[in-house]
């Protein structure tokens, strides 16, 4: 009985099923949101609720050149998974190193934005509720942009070994997904944490 | 013909030569996912011994009143790590297990889509088992249980602030579970993209077994309730280690939050438990039917549906915390939404049965007392939804027998039926008949006296989670009662395990299809290859073995 099937059943034509990379980072980002509603709606939820200062209004300042740059990194990847489709792997590379610079700069920013409030505003995650749920939320986001840094890094590391040729441009729009996800999830905490929580 | 023997001698040579540590490396390394879903399985089944001696403890402490058998600090740790053990270790695995070894060969792949991630997925897991475990060595010593969790299986802020709980025992719990969860998620991504994007050609989603479906909708469901308790972990490791305020009500925090995070977690976990037992149920009772699953669009309909509708559910363990009238009344008519898909699901299995040829084998015994157990379960349920009759009973033992009537009664016995029907496949032995009818007379028993029985207690006034009671409540009996059926439960449990032996030792050689079934699994023969299809197959209706077998009167003449 071993393999007796009816194999001889004609195959349907253009048989193709959705690619299991792009279905599996589908499945993670959606994975990915549930985790992050669940602490922007703790945010929100203690919002005005602290017993002791500070208000974000009194100490949080807008970021929005960092903002811009990692939202101009998703284009940048972008334009990186474009060119390596068709083939031109030199303009993939730079484009990638765009990216990869851009979410450099945006992390540097984080660092900047909290050595300034932690050592010369002394807030803390311990400070009030908004110390923790500001450092959690803004916190876990900047996990994810680091994870996405190092997932950039070792394709630019490979892309300049000249590893990274066009068959391989499908990897990295999986990886590119990612990104995408990294940069819509801080248009939502940069909505909630620094314009309407302000 | 000499050199095939030679080569056949060859290979015999090259297994003799396996040693035991060579054996143990391959499982070790395995990406295979039948191996992996056996561990899954192997490891539930061991911590489903675990977690039963925990609940035996609990039953002997209550089964006469102002009993000493353990003192109140080992009861609450026994109480903690039955409910932990039983979500979080039995339940989970065992159901992964079986979607690991089951989806990819009923829709035709030839692995998941992603072998490594799955391997992580199990380790993940079996790791995070080992260190809720890890936390019985210090503390008080063994004797008091050492340093196990003691603050429940739903943890309620505040019990676990540093405050409330002392030493390091909410967090083996927070670590354990966390661990897991993120192994829970790999292999739910996995079985998610395994069905949508690995199906043998001719398979669309409409030609899937309901197995397949039913899989699907519990991952997809897992993926985004599975993580809200990651969440609430990481926020609890915050509140603990890094002084945060989350759950810290000194600091403005809010108790309430937690329940919230937990039971949007909670409650759709019973789904995710449950689906699974629907689907071995809605493959298992058409076999032993002889007919075709009846209202299939209505099947898939009805498990999507309480995948969706189950998501609006969870504040109803939360009727006695306060809410306003309109949440309560939201909360109370979602809950009972959900009997509707799960009556249209009754009532389809119930379809299949009218009019078939039906054949009392050991899996089909299970499949059927499931169906009068889970009917129980639901009309118990749909009370406790009820606002007003929830705020009597809320927290007492009518509660702990209705989710107990589902997870045993409902689930437990789904587990044994697909147990008893795959074990075939997976070992190419087949289970006794006698042992497992033995197993199924004792267990039913044992499961009625101690489930049924102890809704009384409950409706008479007793708590869940007590330590002890006076002996003047006129709750002796019923809990003694409860008790005995543990013993006969036990000792069906038992009979199992040697019966799975006993099997693998010198059982029948099943045969590649021991139960004339019509899904692809049993195509292959028993246990499947390695690369599990040599060619893969083409499938044109739901029921392939069927087309296979009866080319003169194929499915596909019917189905679309």
């Amino acid at each position: 009985m071993t393999a007796a099937l009816p194999v001889t059943a004609a195959v349907p034509e253009d048989w193709r099923l959705p690619d299991r990379g792009v279905v599996g980072m589908w499945c993670l980002i959606i994975a990915e949101s549930a985790i992050f509603t669940i602490f922007v709606v703790a945010y929100v939820y203690y919002l005005g609720k602290n017993l002791s200062g500070p208000e974000p209004r009194d100490i949080l300042e807008l970021p929005i050149f960092i903002s811009l740059c990692l939202w101009a990194s998703s284009f940048t990847v972008e334009l990186a998974v474009r060119a390596l489709r068709r083939g031109e792997e030199r303009a993939f590379t730079g484009f990638w190193l765009a990216t990869l610079v851009l979410a450099l700069v945006f992390m540097g920013g984080t660092a900047r934005e909290w050595h300034h409030l932690i050592y010369a505003k002394g807030f803390t995650i311990r400070t009030n509720l908004f110390g923790t749920t500001y450092y959690s939320l803004v916190g876990l986001h900047a996990f994810h942009v680091i994870v996405g840094i190092v997932g950039l890094a070792v394709v630019l590391a490979l892309a300049l070994k000249g590893e990274v040729h066009r068959e391989h441009a499908h990897r990295t729009h999986v990886l590119g997904l990612y990104w995408h996800f990294v940069d819509v999830v801080w248009v939502i905490v940069f909505t909630v944490v620094y314009v309407i929580g302000r | 013909m000499a050199s095939e023997s030679l080569t056949l001698e060859r290979e015999r040579e090259r297994e003799g030569g396996t040693t035991i540590l060579e054996t143990l490396h391959d499982w070790a390394v395995t990406v295979d996912h039948k191996r992996l879903g056996i561990l899954y399985i192997v490891y539930g089944i061991v911590f489903l011994a675990i977690g039963g001696l925990e609940a035996a403890i609990m039953r002997i402490q209550l089964m006469s009143a102002n009993n000493h058998f353990v003192t109140p600090q080992v009861f609450n740790r026994m109480m903690t790590m039955h409910g932990t053990t039983m979500v979080f270790l039995v339940g989970v695995p065992i159901l992964f297990g079986f979607g690991n070894y089951l989806v990819p060969l009923m829709i035709g792949a030839r692995d998941m889509a992603f072998p490594r991630l799955n391997a992580l997925g199990f380790w993940l897991t079996a790791f995070g088992g080992l260190l809720l475990y890890f936390s019985f060595i210090g503390g008080e010593g063994l004797s008091g249980a050492g340093s196990a969790p003691d603050v429940g299986w739903f943890a309620y802020a505040p019990l676990t602030a540093k405050a409330f709980s002392r030493g390091h025992s909410t967090d083996y719990w927070t670590l354990a579970i966390l661990l897991g969860g993120f192994g829970t998620v790999g292999t739910a991504v996995n079985i998610v993209t395994t069905v949508i994007s690995m199906r043998c050609p001719g398979m669309t989603l409409g030609k899937m077994p309901l197995l397949a479906w039913m899989f699907f909708t519990m991952s997809a469901m897992t993926l985004i309730v599975m993580t809200p308790l990651t969440a609430a972990q990481i926020m609890l490791t915050i509140d603990r280690y890094l002084g945060g305020h989350f759950f810290d009500t000194q600091a403005g925090g809010s108790a309430l939050l937690w329940q919230h995070f937990f039971w949007i977690f909670g409650h759709p976990e019973v789904y995710v438990l449950i689906i699974p037992g629907f689907a071995f149920v809605s493959e298992i009772l058409p076999v032993f039917s002889r007919k075709a699953i009846f209202g299939y669009p209505a099947m898939v309909a009805a498990v999507v549906g309480i995948g969706f509708v189950s998501l609006g559910v969870w504040a109803h363990h939360m009727f006695t915390v306060g809410m306003n009238s309109g949440a309560n009344s939201f909360f109370a008519l979602a809950t009972m939404a959900v009997g509707i898909p799960t009556g249209i699901k009754l009532f389809n299995w119930l379809g299949t049965l009218w009019g078939g040829k039906i054949r009392f084998r050991v899996p089909m015994m299970f499949c059927l007392a499931f169906l009068f157990q889970f009917l129980i379960a639901g009309l118990t349920g749909i009370m406790l939804a009820a606002v007003p009759f929830d705020w009597q009973v809320s927290d007492s033992y009518f509660v702990v027998a209705h989710f107990h009537y589902v997870l045993v009664g409902a689930l437990v016995f789904t587990i044994f039926a697909a147990m008893y029907y795959w074990f075939p496949k997976a070992s190419g032995k087949m289970l006794s008949e006698t042992l497992g009818k033995w197993h199924f007379w004792l267990f039913v028993i044992g499961f009625h006296l101690t489930f049924d029985t102890m809704h009384i207690p409950g409706l008479l006034g007793m708590p869940r989670r007590i330590y002890t009671y006076e002996a003047d409540r006129g709750w002796e009996l019923l809990n003694l009662i409860c008790t005995v059926g543990v013993l006969f439960q036990g000792v069906a449990i038992v009979i199992f395990l040697w019966n799975v032996i006993r099997s693998l030792l010198w059982g029948r050689p099943a045969g590649n299809d021991p139960w004339d079934a019509w899904t692809l699994e049993w195509a292959v023969s028993s246990p499947p290859p390695h690369y599990n299809f040599a060619l893969l197959p083409v499938v044109r209706s739901r029921r392939p073995l069927w087309d296979f077998k009866h080319p003169e009167d194929p499915d596909w003449k019917y189905q679309q």
